[in-house]
């Protein structure tokens, strides 16, 4: 395998944007990766596009030859990745499987979504098409309730409590106020969250990632040529995806998801590191409760010790191992099938030292955990510096 | 058919076509035969380790509803 590098990152701010099109958006992302290594569409050998729903979002069909002649991507494969919630993550990992196989030199990956000009209803529904639509979504389950009884039994098992679900939120919370591409930039108190409006039980309000808008791209490279586009390399030590059932009721123990750990195990022998060596992650915080979960199925904190850890600030912006410092899917934002690839860019930017107000002092290997669905497929990257 | 809560939520938001039901109770529901499923609740809501018993199956969804407990006698 051919060592591999990212060149170049670039996004659009994740939010609710009336006036952007997903094609906006997702040029948008294209450029500003380009132009931040200093590459020209015309070297980008193939184009792959994460992106989960823009039929039932936006109607659009068709979308990575869409975006890529866009960006100026001319006669070269454009496809488009599709693993609900991991659709770039799992763009990512067949980009990176593709150069590190010596297939292409130069891959953009990008990931997109449109989803805020939709009504919440209609959101959800669309979301939930993720999940078992003969069994479970049929009986009325929608992503919060299934990630509510995750939680339910997360807590029967291991004495989680409401009030470290609840510290996820607020820790997201400090963090996104930092970022400036973040779509809601507030702090909140722990009072505040255990007091937001019930979605399903436990889950509140403040439980919940956000409906957004957004884009991000990484451009991927031989390793061996990064040196042509950027003096900051970021080198990709280790990727791997995994897959698992799509019903909840399938699986034999919903506390902990068995595709992270396969992935994980994979990523972790591929850059030969152990979960301590890690010294920042972006973890996918669809709800709180999937972000205690990670920090369990990853290996930083042993089974049922993720909420004490998270609430004792383990996982803070000064912790012992920061996690979301982007703000996380709470805050940042969660335009589904950008958010692999976006916390992909987040995490290059920390390697990079370019991270500002929300900057990590030992920054030298990062981790990202990018989760579809309830479990079904999940991808881990290592990036070093 | 009968068995107990694996785990269960009360949805206070759904989707488009399930609105007009809420607040509802759903519930995974380990079966006697070692099988287990997603499921409505119906009646008073249930929770982790409460047998409950197939009441009603509609559109192809089982619902099921709290059983007194031999057991416990609760």
């Amino acid at each position: 395998m051919k060592p591999v590098a990212i060149v170049g990152v670039g996004k659009t701010a994740f939010g609710a944007f009336a006036d952007k099109s997903i094609l906006d958006l997702a040029v948008e992302a294209g450029r500003k990766c380009l132009e931040n290594a200093r590459a020209a569409p015309e070297q980008v050998e193939a184009f792959y596009l994460g992106n989960f729903a823009g039929p039932s979002f936006v109607g659009q069909n068709h979308l990575a030859p869409y975006v890529g002649a866009a960006l100026g991507i001319e006669g070269a494969p454009c496809t488009r990745f599709e693993a609900a919630c991991a659709s770039s993550g799992s763009a990512f990992f067949h980009a990176f499987s593709a150069v590190a196989g010596g297939v292409y030199e130069m891959v953009l990956v990008a990931g997109v979504e449109k989803m805020t000009s939709q009504p919440t209803a209609r959101v959800t529904e669309i979301l939930a098409s993720a999940g078992d639509l003969g069994g479970e979504v049929k009986a009325g389950a929608t992503f919060p309730s299934m990630f509510a009884m995750i939680a339910r039994r997360h807590m029967h098992e291991f004495g989680t409590r409401r009030e470290h679900l609840a510290a996820v939120a607020v820790k997201n919370h400090a963090n996104g106020a930092k970022n400036p591409d973040a779509h809601m930039r507030k702090t909140i108190t722990l009072e505040q969250a255990l007091a937001g409006r019930m979605i399903a039980d436990p889950l509140t309000i403040y439980d919940c990632s956000l409906v957004s808008d957004g884009a991000a791209a990484v451009l991927l490279c031989a390793a061996e040529r990064a040196g042509e586009f950027t003096t900051k390399p970021i080198r990709v030590l280790g990727v791997a995806q995994a897959s698992d059932r799509l019903a909840l009721a399938e699986k034999k123990d919903i506390t902990t998801f068995p595709a992270l750990r396969r992935a994980a195990a994979k990523a972790y022998q591929m850059a030969r590191l152990e979960p301590r060596e890690i010294d920042l992650a972006e973890l996918h915080d669809c709800f709180t409760i999937a972000e205690i979960i990670a920090m369990e199925d990853l290996g930083f904190v042993p089974r049922g010790e993720g909420g004490p850890a998270v609430a004792s600030g383990f996982s803070a912006l000064s912790g012992e191992k920061p996690i979301n410092t982007s703000g996380g899917l709470k805050t940042k934002g969660h335009p589904v099938g950008a958010t692999g690839v976006g916390q992909l860019c987040d995490l290059a930017l920390q390697l990079r030292c370019e991270a500002g107000e929300r900057q990590v002092a030992r920054a030298s290997v990062g981790l990202a955990q990018n989760l579809g669905g309830s479990g079904a497929t999940c991808v881990v990257t290592i990036l070093g510096r | 058919m009968s068995g107990r809560v694996y785990s269960c939520t009360t949805l206070h938001a759904a989707a488009e076509r399930f609105e007009k039901d809420l607040p509802f109770q759903i519930a995974i529901i380990d079966l006697e035969d070692g099988r287990r499923l997603t499921a409505r609740i119906t009646g008073p809501s249930v929770k982790i380790g409460d047998a409950v018993k197939l009441v009603d199956e509609r559109d192809g969804v089982s619902i099921f509803t709290r059983q007194t407990d031999a057991a416990t006698g609760n």
